[in-house]
């Protein structure tokens, strides 16, 4: 399925008033949108929603609870080179992720460029990034867990503090999992030349194309994006 | 009668949209068991949410059995009692209505009528009915449990819902029934991307969104809602599943059960009512708005005429879908939240009586001097805007504050929300099927079979509901296994129960004529031929039917016109097709 339109659209008035022209024309609203950019931005939408629910939830338990709060400053230190460092490893760990983000992009760039080595490498580098702060979350689990932090219990103050942290990192977690999966499944097939021979997906059986590097990216800029507001939310409050 | 004139395009549209590279099934398997064809799909949920509201059909009958002959059946004790009410809401609900009008009618209808060849993603969409199979086998597997299913309410409200003393709180049955709900959301996610970008993305040559019939703009709205509601019940549904498998206290404030403390504290139960009511109040409208969609198109079918008020009828489904997100506390009046936020949403409440009172406005004055044929989906039609009107009617009671307080928990509620979004959808389930069923296999349902199931179910459905808002309003709860003689409630009720338990149980075997209908008639029922009842929309213009892999023949449909050009003067039928370039000769490009 090639996703470019194969007749150009006819032209539209700028503005406000393009979009009400796009939308009461015929075929499709999203004028040179494919469906695979339009699937994943729509499910990007729910997502958030999914994300909202969860925030909204820490902060309502976070303002409603009698019991302090433990001081995130203090909780996520790590005691390096003989002193207390606040928030040092989960701003390492924000800056790997929104590197990757730049690899993506890069990737992106040169997916649609016809490179595919250099598609592959990016997309390689990303997930290995991905897979870094996966890894440093794991580290901070451990650390935590070690210092006595259960989704039940934490010796510092409210209980609701271990839960929603495990439960909201856990799962931005196991997006980022997802992700990385998903992009070395991209990345072997952009290496292997599939989005330049057409050949067929094993389940799918369609054609992919470069975009499937952007659509992945888009999936990938919005965990990343989602991040900094746990970041924001989690550790800066 | 026409009282809007649609411009007709003279000139086609360049193809910009790709031809859907279909998959071609090679085997039986993969034709009709792990099918990735819309309308395969469409009816392997339609059979599973069948099959699965019959379970729920049978609980009610034993719940009314209860209220009715209290102790007749021995084996309803009461938490049996509990699982059963809770079990018969949530199953249908969610397993059936919504299963039903989104993966059901929604992958029957959507690509035929939008001119596609399937939805957009064929194979995402047979993952979507594998995954709501297996959420309903997890349901169903929570019967067989120990400790037997979940006995919370359909509502699942915590603390109860996972401490001992309900049915399944401590044992299995409130965990398969949150990891049900998760996956039913998780398949039904994957479903509701391909109707919302098959209708956006993957519409045919002159197919605008404003050209398209009533029902699909139900569909497209309510889809997008379950999108953004359902998130909210996953979310509680983790956060109660951590509770009760973890120990956490999202929803569990500190306890004490059977003199013991338990090690919750400092969870917020208000905080469970609030998510699941977000999810749950657009949940109301995920089921009414697709039926409104239909009945639109069945009045107007069958009383050969456009629809009146075309433009307004689609923003009236999109705000009341918008406005759906804003009213879901109104469900929480008596948690004890600010009056003032009472006075907001029950302020929202109210204005969505506005566009919902314009629906039904432009039914009547659709029906108004139109050439009305009392075939079945029209009786079914009329029985809907009937009945949906009293259910909303009650609805201004319970909306308003001070009203609903007193109200609150009683049968007034059961037989409010009944009427509104289980008899009046449901009626429009059955509307729908007899008008499509010769579109699906070729043959007409029997009329003499479908007008008593037609008579029994209407006029039982009110024999049943309507003696409860009596009930209710002389003080009776709901939810309660055997009512006794109690002195608040100030008339005994006891023979209005028994009256009530009779008329379930006849509508409810009515319901089995149906199921033998759509059976015999498969075989039996006399042959429709394409379009038996002369309607316009593009579903009935396919070249086979019942519509064969693909849809359509060689080429995809044009449309040149919106789907309600009936009685048009001058026109050779009283119908014209969407796909008909009347007055213009049919032109063909290439």
């Amino acid at each position: 399925m090639t996703d470019v339109p194969s007749v150009p659209v006819r032209s539209r008035p700028p503005g406000w008033r393009g979009i009400v022209a796009d939308w009461s024309s015929d075929q499709r609203a999203f004028k040179q949108v494919s469906w695979k950019k339009a699937m994943m931005w729509i499910f990007l939408l729910s997502d958030t929603f999914v994300f909202s629910c969860f925030l909204v939830a820490y902060m309502t338990a976070r303002s409603s609870t009698t019991i302090p709060w433990p001081n995130p400053s203090e909780v996520f230190a790590l005691h390096l080179f003989g002193q207390d460092i606040p928030l040092i490893l989960i701003a390492i760990m924000t800056f790997v992720l929104i590197s990757s983000s730049g690899t993506m992009a890069l990737a992106v760039n040169y997916g649609y460029r016809r490179d595919r080595r250099m598609t592959a490498r990016l997309m390689l580098a990303t997930a290995a990034l991905g897979a870094t702060f996966v890894g440093m979350q794991a580290f901070e689990w451990t650390k935590l867990i070690r210092e006595g932090v259960r989704p039940w219990s934490n010796p510092w103050g409210a209980e609701q503090f271990g839960a929603t942290f495990f439960m909201i990192t856990g799962f931005h977690g196991t997006h980022v999992t997802f992700g990385v999966i998903f992009l070395l499944i991209i990345a072997r097939k952009v290496l292997r030349g599939d989005f330049d021979t057409g050949r067929r997906g094993y389940f799918t059986s369609r054609r992919g194309g470069y975009e499937n590097v952007e659509v992945m990216g888009l999936y990938w800029h919005f965990v990343d994006l989602v991040w900094v507001f746990i970041f924001a939310f989690f550790y800066l409050w | 009668m026409v009282d809007a004139t649609q411009e007709i395009d003279t000139d086609i549209p360049p193809a910009e949209v790709p031809e859907l590279e279909l998959y071609h099934p090679k085997s039986w398997w993969t034709t009709y068991v792990f099918s990735q064809d819309a309308k395969i799909i469409a009816l392997q949920y339609s059979g599973t949410a069948f099959a699965i509201g019959l379970v729920a059909l049978v609980l009610s009958w034993l719940i009314r059995l209860q209220l009715g002959f209290p102790g007749l059946v021995d084996f309803i004790t009461p938490e049996a009692y509990y699982q059963i009410v809770t079990m018969h809401g949530m199953i249908m609900v969610v397993y059936l209505l919504t299963a039903l009008f989104l993966g059901g009618f929604g992958n029957y209808l959507i690509p035929l009528m939008v001119g596609a060849r399937d939805m957009v993603f064929p194979y995402v969409n047979m993952l979507s009915y594998w995954i709501y199979l297996l959420a309903v086998l997890v349901l169903v597997a929570s019967f067989f449990a120990p400790g037997g299913p979940t006995g919370a309410g359909w509502t699942l409200y915590p603390p109860q819902a996972i401490l001992g003393g309900t049915p399944g709180g401590q044992q299995a049955g409130i965990l398969l029934m949150l990891a049900s709900l998760m996956l039913f959301i998780i398949g039904f996610t994957m479903g509701g991307l391909n109707y919302v970008v098959t209708i956006l993305q993957g519409r045919t040559r002159g197919m605008t969104l404003m050209r398209m019939p009533l029902t699909l703009w139900g569909i497209f709205t309510a889809t997008v809602m379950a999108l953004l509601a359902f998130p909210a019940l996953f979310v509680a549904c983790v956060m109660m599943m951590f509770d009760r498998v973890l120990g956490t206290s999202f929803f569990m404030p500190a306890l004490v059960e059977m003199g013991e403390q338990l090690k919750y504290g400092g969870g917020s139960p208000i905080l469970f009512q609030h998510l699941f009511w977000f999810f749950g109040h657009p949940e109301v409208y995920i089921v009414a708005l697709p039926a409104f969609g239909i009945v639109s198109d069945l009045i107007s079918v069958h009383a050969r005429k456009n629809i009146f008020g075309y433009r307004m009828m689609v923003w009236a489904i999109v705000i009341i879908g918008a406005l759906s997100f804003v009213v879901w506390a109104h469900h929480m009046y008596v948690s004890g939240m600010d009056p003032r936020f009472g006075f907001f949403f029950a302020t929202t409440t109210l204005v969505i009586a506005v566009p919902t009172a314009l629906k039904v406005y432009n039914w009547i004055l659709t029906l108004w001097r139109g050439d009305i044929h009392l075939r079945l989906p029209m009786l079914f039609a009329l029985a809907f805007i009937v009945t949906f009107l009293n259910g909303g009617l009650t609805g201004l009671f319970l909306g308003n504050v001070v009203v609903d307080v007193p109200l609150s928990d009683t049968m007034f509620v059961v037989a409010h929300f009944h009427m509104v979004m289980g008899v009046a959808p449901i009626l429009v389930i059955f509307g729908a099927i007899y008008h499509w069923y010769p579109k699906i296999t070729g043959r007409m349902l029997d009329e003499k079979m479908g007008r008593f199931h037609f008579w029994v179910t209407f006029v039982g459905a009110y024999a049943i509901f309507f003696p409860m808002h009596y009930v209710g309003l002389v003080g009776v709860p709901r939810r309660y296994v055997e009512l006794g003689d109690p002195a608040f409630v100030t008339t005994p009720v006891h023979g209005l129960n028994a009256f009530i338990t009779v008329a379930a149980l006849v509508v409810g075997f009515a319901q089995l004529v149906f199921l033998f209908n759509i059976v015999w008639s498969l075989r039996h029922g006399r042959p429709s031929g394409g379009n038996p009842w002369g309607a316009a929309s593009l579903e009935w213009q396919t070249p086979e039917t019942p519509p064969g892999h693909g849809n359509w023949g060689r080429e995809l449909p044009i449309v040149y016109r919106w789907a309600y050009d009936y009685s048009v003067p001058g026109a050779p039928r009283d119908f014209i097709a969407q796909d008909d370039p009347w007055p213009q000769p049919p032109a063909r490009p290439s």
